[in-house]
């Protein structure tokens, strides 16, 4: 019995060491892990882990993890610092899109691939598009242009908008608009605040009411957010002027902050913990097994970006150039739903849920009102070139 | 634009609770630089400290424990930084004065989100001031009403002290005259370290109200900063009318520009306060004639 045991071990051994002789697909996880987006880097890297845990068990996979600080330059430097001296085979993570702005020239210069967990700027994907960069997270119109068609086919055709003045809430709300005007909306009236510079909305929400608009549509992120919303509430505007926005403005990293006063507000997002299907509940116990909370939109992208990264490697693809033509060819059923690459501009191509923020047992919780159907974004002047060196 | 007087009163009323938030905040520090001739930059880690003792408190023992105790917690912390650092800083020159309560802010952002993580946290508003009250035809968040009412109150308290109390005549002469007010007999030292206390209090309380308006983060003491170094340079420094004149020009540029010249909101106190440090550089009511 015992020579059994050991000639069955020494055969498996025999099997697994061509695959271990290989060396491992070197890793760049490059996010912020202080600085304003400290939490969303957080969430990020937990997603990652969970996800190269859950579907490259046997590793395989070695991760270097730098920090940005949320700033470009210093986020250069560490991507310098990666493809020098690390040498590593693909880069994953970026938060921020000015921090993506910043280091697209150094990847696309040097040919190793990035895929993108979070920066939303619509043109990474359009007129700054690479072939070695290809994002899982969402793109800034993608997440808001399918709720101008709904919102307008549930009777309301007068919204005003609000978000920050800067890139990504301008193409947030462009999106938005986009899709509401093409239904036949119209737009009351748009206000764009000084980004992080505004600790009192009141001003503009006295003009969203005085507009003569049937709702209000906004994109506010993080501790703005909270603000935003706990300001509108407090103010007794939902009942007359009922809130929709981008998913971020209640995104469940930070839902609980708002409390009630989020109670009602409807909004599109990508993902949200509530889609009911076996692949998200497998996710949320894992998830939520290791962090003790619920997973957000950034944990998914984290999460997805780990995978899509194993399903390319287990193509038997290796190396920069290897890697990076196997993650654009990358499609699987995963906690978002059917998501696959668009290979005309290597953005994800991802179902947008409608959901409204409701009082759970526990907190505040997600109620998906309807499932808009993946439409790849259009190519704004992206010409995909194959990757080559 | 409208013509609606209560679109106008609404505007008002958001100008004057802006205004007051900001008072609380910048009387603190005015005080301290006018009869110290101390920059603190700190004063905004302060306020986003009293916001974190708020939150926390308040989701144990409520609202109105965390009022009483921010103030208190971030006066410890005052006295803790006076006895380590700012009595030692005294002679040493603005320069390295700036530079070390500079670092001070990056020390207690990385300590509050060590403390209290990156995620903000929000605080509740207590039921007593949660609903809205009908203001001259228009409904108006009492708690807003709260904060407009209580920076009234500091303001009344602060300028009887200063104005009628011998302490407060002390605190005059030595923002006037530090070393003639040392040879009448004042213990100018001493007098320093309560107004230093004082004003880390008024900072944290000023952090306690804001945290159920606004959100909890660790940046937002690097947010307020900028505006409160405004207000002070707009009012005048070291006096407590410069801190109230500063406060309303702030809060009504900021709601006004807002919403007339939205373009410009971001650029016009900026503008004021270039034109302002031309005009009149020691500020509208300068503490010292």
């Amino acid at each position: 019995m015992k020579r059994h045991v050991l000639a069955a071990l020494g055969l498996a051994t025999a099997f697994a060491v061509p695959a271990h002789a290989e060396d491992p697909v070197r890793v760049g996880l490059l996010l912020p892990f202080s600085g304003v987006y400290a939490a969303l880097g957080n969430d990020i890297e937990a997603g990652f882990d969970l996800g190269l845990e859950t579907f490259a068990p046997d590793s395989g996979f070695e991760v270097i993890r730098e920090d940005t600080e949320v700033k470009p330059p210093v986020a250069l430097a560490k991507t310098r610092k990666l493809i020098l001296q690390d040498k590593v085979d693909v880069i994953a993570g970026v938060v921020s899109s000015g921090v993506l702005g910043a280091v697209r020239d150094a990847v696309h210069g040097a040919g190793v691939p990035l895929i993108v967990a979070n920066a939303g700027n619509d043109d990474a994907t359009g007129s700054a598009c690479s072939p070695w960069i290809t994002r899982m997270s969402f793109s800034n119109g993608q997440v808001n242009r399918p709720m101008g068609q709904w919102l307008h086919d549930q009777g309301i055709t007068r919204v005003f908008t609000l978000a920050p003045d800067y890139a990504g809430g301008r193409q947030m709300i462009g999106g938005f608009v986009e899709g509401f005007t093409a239904a036949g909306g119209e737009i009351a009236g748009q206000e764009f605040t000084p980004f992080q510079k505004t600790q009192d909305f009141g001003p503009y929400l006295a003009k969203a009411k005085a507009s003569g608009a049937q709702a209000v549509y906004v994109f506010y992120a993080g501790s703005e957010a909270i603000s935003f919303v706990k300001q509108y509430d407090s103010f007794g505007m939902k009942a007359e002027l009922p809130l929709y926005g981008s998913g971020f403005l209640t995104s469940p990293l930070y839902v609980n902050a708002e409390g009630p006063a989020a109670a009602g507000v409807v909004t599109a997002l990508h993902y949200v913990p509530t889609i009911d299907t076996e692949e998200n509940r497998a996710f949320v116990t894992a998830f939520e097994a290791r962090t003790g909370r619920l997973p957000s939109e950034y944990a998914v992208q984290g999460y997805d970006s780990a995978r899509a990264l194993v399903e390319a490697a287990a193509t038997g693809a290796r190396g920069r150039a290897g890697l990076g033509e196997a993650l654009r060819q990358v499609q699987f059923t995963g906690p978002r739903g059917q998501t696959s690459i668009d290979p005309a501009t290597n953005n994800i191509v991802q179902p947008i849920y409608v959901y409204e923020t409701v009082q759970g047992d526990d907190g505040m919780t997600q109620k998906i009102l309807a499932e808009l159907p993946a439409r790849p974004d259009a190519a704004n002047g992206c010409e995909m070139a194959p990757v080559a060196n | 634009m409208t013509t609606d007087p209560g679109f106008w009163l609404l505007q008002t009323l958001n100008a004057l609770q802006l205004s007051m938030l900001l008072f609380l905040l910048s009387i603190g520090l005015t005080v301290i630089f006018g009869l110290m001739h101390f920059v603190n930059l700190a004063h905004g880690a302060l306020y986003a400290a009293g916001a974190y003792v708020a939150a926390s408190v308040s989701a144990v023992a409520g609202f109105w424990a965390g009022l009483v105790l921010a103030p208190l917690a971030v006066a410890v912390i005052g006295v803790l930084l006076y006895g380590g650092l700012i009595r030692r800083m005294r002679r040493s020159g603005p320069m390295a004065q700036v530079l070390v309560t500079f670092g001070l802010i990056f020390v207690a952002l990385d300590l509050t989100r060590l403390i209290w993580g990156d995620i903000a946290l929000a605080s509740a508003m207590p039921p007593l001031l949660e609903g809205r009250l009908s203001v001259l035809g228009i409904d108006y968040p009492l708690y807003r009403l709260f904060v407009i009412g209580l920076g009234l109150v500091v303001f009344a308290a602060l300028a009887f002290v200063l104005g009628r109390t011998q302490i407060g005549a002390m605190i005059r002469a030595g923002v006037d005259n530090d070393a003639m007010a040392a040879c009448l007999g004042i213990n100018v030292e001493r007098l320093f370290f309560i107004v230093f206390c004082l004003g880390c209090a008024l900072a944290g309380l000023a952090g306690a109200v804001a945290a159920p308006l606004l959100s909890v983060s660790p940046d937002m003491g690097l947010q307020i900063l900028i505006p409160t170094l405004i207000v002070i340079v707009i009012g005048g420094l070291g006096s407590l009318q410069g801190a109230i004149a500063g406060s309303l020009v702030y809060g009504f540029v900021q709601t006004f520009g807002a919403v007339l010249a939205p373009g410009l909101a971001s650029v016009l106190i900026y503008g004021l306060l270039a034109a302002i440090l031309v005009i009149r550089p020691t500020g509208l009511f300068p503490a010292k004639g």
